[in-house]
């Protein structure tokens, strides 16, 4: 009886290391990098030093890189991704940056020479503009990455915090 | 202009208290206490009187602790509930260490160690009483006749408890519970009919615990009417303890307690009214309560039957508070306006 | 008529004395109106301006957005401000008039042949005229009857305890309601009629029948539903009539059904039979802390201090002011606030009668709140994942599927405020919901700037090999490096200048430009 029961424990405790390690050997899964990128904020900014959100999901499902690495996301992208990773919840490390409140990009006209600089650097195409003419950023679209600070010969952009959206309606069912 | 404070919907309460459900599952023990008190003497005031005033040390102590306001929480009268289901499970001859063992148990790790009250998973007096029976399984299998100990004076009584001196007529008073003499008789090779004829059988079940589980039934009707339990639980436990020893003793009467004498015996009753009724530990859905009932009524049939003590609900009470979360995923309700899983729309 | 029962829902003291509603009183007009604009409130919506006189029924602004209803003045008088006033437990942009005391109306032209008259312009009636629902929730009633219903329903269940407005209607006003439900019935296109009172309101129940013995009235069914909280909530309602449900995160229409509260059909009727706005409704005054407790007939814009003056003051036992019933109602802070279209009541509750103020408690799960929630929600299970944050699974349990009726609350022996909780919780959800489309619409952005660098550089590519095949090779190296991520983007423009140098040369060009100006003439920005 006990033979058996050792026996059982032993072929089960194979099956389920082979299992995993072949698991693990397979590659980055198409779909989890979707996933992940599902959850991840798009920001667009770099600052997991990864080109863009969609890089980072695949070098996550990978598992080259960790959860703690993206600041636009906060604590709780961190403890959904832990979530969607089984792994071990953590902040986000201070090293990538501090999460903060959504900020948006502003261009001072007063000062704006109309270089594009600032156009060719946004990722999500959010400022409009042409070469000696005005440039805006577009409220809605900005995602505060701030990749457009940089490159301004004249240092004319500055983040201000992203206003409201129009109040909600309170949410109360039709009686 | 005239100013009012604000308060956030709704503004009207039906009244109900924390406080007023422990009041009323209290007041629902009294028929119990009564009937124990009648067959089983006295000692079980002494029992009542330690485990209250041990219950309401440990709450103050842990409350301090925690620097928590004691009132407040004292008057939830939980703790008390866990001393008086304790108290009532303790022989009644019982040295007051057991009731202080039990009650810390209970209550430091059975209740506060999660958090206090509806944080802890597993049910205050059965945690009690399972440390009890596995610490001091003398002084626990030291009931005495019913009817008996009517014959003892108060300071042999005091001694008894308070100075943990037996009384010199021990051995006269003190016998088995019926469950604990149905299990080891029915070892010795007698059958049922000769186990029933001995004279702690009355016509039901044990002479007096018919009387006593009669009244925790009364008890249990009140907090039903009430609407303090709902009978998922208690039919739940009954009905699985009917269903499940039925087929046995039809098969066999010799060897088989009939389903009556298992309802009637040990602390069934309680546990289907009083303890498995716990909302914080029992699951919280209709259909999961129902399944949590019938596995007590199961788990305890088990026991008693293959098991190492006379009496499984303490431990198939434990067993089934570990089951409780999932028992709540088995068929939720369906909210309105959704689809049941898989029909057609 | 065979009723369905419906999960859950309690039995309150119902603070309605008698049998019947009394009958309504009237008001003498305020000094004051104060009627808030439309959503999204901006004062440029508005139709008139200050210093104007206007009469009762005069379109002070028109809807903005689907959401609203257009405003009417509740009396002659004049514009004396259009300025931010207190409004429920907030403040909106409110239209201000000093009444004349005359009272000069300006109807629209009356429609008594609506029977022959298209839909479409009975519903423009509808919309000019500002009807609104007026049981609790004010949505535009043309856009509600906008959809057929082959069923119409007319709610007079008003279940919440001291509530009598309705009920007053339906006892003083049967002939009114009547004809209402014609009207309503033949622009829903309905083929029954069922008008559900409470069993308990026996006078409205007399009177209904009295009014349907006359001849040219019927076509009405009437019906008693169990007197219960929420029974008044329309998906209740429909449950208990039809015994199907609304789906979730549907609407009646879905079941060919139309609810519509009985004195927002009466309003209906009004605005196309004769041709009044909607300009006052019945509201009912009670509880412990005021006088004069009854049902009265109040000007839209009157300032519940003059409603609670005319009826008598306050008590000493004056505790906490509600607007609507004490379930669902609102706590306002003082009593400078405006009766508005969703006012079906005005309460001054007494501490005695207020939810005790007794401590909050950890959940025992009792199940209590599971057991009478009308939406078949798990409270406790909502509690504990909010609680914890978990968003998504409160979502996955149904969150948004509570409809706030409060009853799990009223039963919660641990005193714990559900509703608050839930209502927190699904602005937090919308707010979430907001950050994700927000993402998915910078993802999709992205994407785009992507394909579009990768097209521009091939472009190129195709460009300088159709030009010049001796020169193809050198030409080929920026196409290679067509960037398609942020970071290469910024490094493959040309070299960053010199900053310093920019800013420099910037202030050379601005100081050529003011000593060649004459002094004092200011650079164009």
């Amino acid at each position: 009886m006990t033979a058996t029961l050792l026996a059982a424990a032993l072929l089960l405790g194979l099956v389920a290391l082979g299992l995993g390690a072949l698991a693990r050997r397979a590659g980055a899964d198409v779909d989890l990098a979707a996933r992940i990128d599902a959850v991840l904020p798009q920001t667009q900014c770099g600052q997991c030093n990864y080109p863009g959100c969609r890089p980072y999901a695949e070098a996550l499902a990978r598992g080259e890189a960790d959860i703690d690495q993206c600041p636009p996301g906060g604590d709780a992208g961190a403890h959904a991704l832990a979530r969607l990773l089984g792994r071990v919840p953590k902040p986000v490390n201070p090293a990538h940056g501090t999460p903060g409140p959504r900020v948006v990009a502003l261009i001072d006209e007063t000062t704006c020479i109309g270089c594009t600089k600032c156009i060719q650097a946004c990722p999500v195409d959010a400022i409009v503009g042409a070469p000696k003419l005005m440039h805006t950023v577009i409220a809605a679209e900005c995602t505060g990455c701030e990749l457009c600070l940089p490159p301004c010969p004249v240092d004319c952009i500055t983040l201000v915090p992203r206003a409201a959206d129009a109040a909600a309606v309170p949410t109360r069912s039709t009686a | 202009m005239k100013a009012f404070a604000v308060a956030p919907a709704p503004h009207i309460h039906a009244g109900r208290s924390v406080t007023r459900v422990m009041g009323h599952v209290l007041l629902a023990l009294l028929p119990g206490v009564a009937a124990q008190l009648l067959f089983f003497g006295p000692g079980l005031l002494l029992q009542l009187a330690l485990c209250l005033a041990f219950a309401a040390a440990f709450e103050a102590a842990v409350l301090r602790l925690r620097g928590k306001p004691l009132l407040p929480h004292l008057a939830d009268l939980s703790a008390a509930v866990t001393a008086v289901l304790l108290a009532l499970c303790l022989p009644p001859l019982a040295p007051w260490w057991v009731a202080l063992a039990g009650m810390a148990a209970a209550l430091l790790l059975g209740k506060h160690a999660y958090g206090g009250l509806g944080h802890n998973p597993f049910n205050p007096a059965m945690v009690g009483l399972a440390a009890v029976l596995l610490c001091f399984p003398r002084e626990m299998a030291q009931w005495l006749s019913p009817l008996a100990p009517l014959s003892l004076s108060p300071s042999e009584l005091f001694d008894a408890v308070l100075r943990g001196v037996p009384p010199p007529t021990l051995d006269t008073l003190s016998s088995a519970t019926p469950l604990d003499t149905l299990r080891s008789l029915a070892h010795e090779g007698r059958t049922l009919a000769e186990i029933r004829r001995t004279p702690l059988f009355g016509n039901v079940g044990g002479k007096g615990w018919e009387w006593i589980a009669a009244a925790y039934a009364l008890g249990g009707g009140y907090l039903l009417w009430r609407r303090v339990i709902r009978w998922q639980v208690p039919l739940g436990v009954i009905g699985a303890s009917l269903l499940v020893s039925l087929p046995f003793w039809l098969s066999d009467p010799d060897t088989h307690p009939s389903p009556l004498l298992h309802l009637v015996c040990g602390g069934l009753m309680l546990a289907a009214f009083f303890v498995a009724t716990d909302p914080v530990t029992g699951a919280t859905t209709p259909r999961g309560r129902l399944l949590f009932g019938a596995g007590v009524g199961v788990l305890t049939l088990a026991i008693r039957r293959w098991g190492g003590f006379p009496d499984g609900v303490a431990f198939a009470v434990l067993l089934m508070n570990l089951a409780a979360p999932l028992l709540d995923r088995v068929g939720p309700p369906r909210p309105y306006g959704h689809r049941r899983a898989g029909a057609a729309p | 008529m065979l009723l369905q029962p419906f999960h859950g829902g309690v039995r309150l003291p119902p603070h309605k004395p008698g049998d019947a509603a009394p009958a309504p009183q009237s008001l003498p007009l305020p000094p004051e109106l104060v009627h808030p604009l439309p959503p999204p409130g901006a004062s440029g919506a508005c139709a008139v301006t200050v210093g104007q006189r206007v009469r009762r029924g005069e379109m002070l602004a028109a809807a903005a957005d689907a959401r609203g209803a257009a405003v009417h003045a509740g009396s002659s008088g004049t514009v004396t401000a259009i300025a931010p006033r207190p409004v429920g437990d907030g403040e909106a942009t409110c239209v201000v008039i000093a009444t004349d005391g005359r009272d000069d109306s300006a109807p629209l032209p009356p429609l008594a042949d609506w029977r022959e008259l298209p839909r479409e312009r009975l519903l423009e009636r509808l919309a000019v005229a500002g009807v609104v629902g007026l049981g609790g929730a004010a949505f535009p009633a043309a856009a509600k009857l906008a959809a057929p219903g082959t069923i119409l329903i007319l709610n007079g269940a008003e279940c919440e305890p001291w509530l009598r407005s309705d009920e007053a209607l339906l006892c003083h006003g049967a002939v009114e309601v009547l004809a209402a439900a014609q009207l309503l019935a033949h622009l829903c296109r309905a083929t029954r009629v069922l008008l559900a009172l409470e069993s308990r309101m026996h006078g409205a129940r007399a009177a209904l029948q009295a009014a349907l013995a006359a001849p040219g009235a019927g076509g009405v069914e009437l019906v008693a539903v169990p007197t219960r909280y929420p029974v008044g909530s329309e998906r209740q309602l429909i449950r208990v009539l039809t015994g199907q449900e609304v789906p979730s995160g549907g609407l009646p229409r879905d079941l060919d059904a139309s609810v519509h509260n009985v004195a927002s059909a009466v309003a209906a009727w009004r605005a196309i039979v004769h041709g009044e706005a909607l300009t006052e409704r019945l509201v009912t005054l009670g509880g412990r802390g005021v006088r004069g407790a009854g049902v009265y007939r109040v000007r839209l814009g009157t300032p519940v201090a003059h409603l609670v003056a005319h009826a008598g003051g306050y008590t000493d036992a004056a505790a906490r002011l509600v607007l609507g019933g004490p379930m669902m109602g609102q706590a306002v802070a003082h009593d400078a606030v405006p009766v508005l279209a969703s006012t079906q009541a005005v309460l001054v509750l007494g501490a005695d009668e207020l939810r005790a103020a007794a401590p909050e408690r950890a959940c025992i799960r009792c199940g209590d709140c599971a057991a009478v929630c009308p939406a078949q929600l798990l409270p406790q299970t909502l509690l504990a994942q909010l609680r914890e944050g978990e968003l998504e699974a409160a979502a996955q349990q149904g969150l948004s599927d509570c409809i706030e009726c409060g009853a799990c609350a009223w039963v919660c022996p641990a005193q714990i405020p559900l509703v608050q909780l839930y209502r927190d919780g699904k602005s937090a959800l919308q707010v979430q919901e907001d950050e994700r489309a927000r993402a998915a619409q910078a993802r999709a952005r992205h994407l785009a700037r992507a394909a579009r660098l990768a097209r521009d550089a091939a472009e190129r590519v195709a460009r300088v090999a159709a030009r010049a095949p001796a020169t193809a090779p050198a030409a080929a190296q920026p196409a290679a490096t067509a960037p398609a991520t942020p970071a290469a983007a910024a490094t493959t423009a040309a070299a960053p200048m010199d900053k310093a140098a920019v800013l420099a040369a910037i202030a050379r060009g601005r100081a050529r430009r003011q000593a060649a100006a004459p002094a004092g003439r200011e650079d164009a920005p």
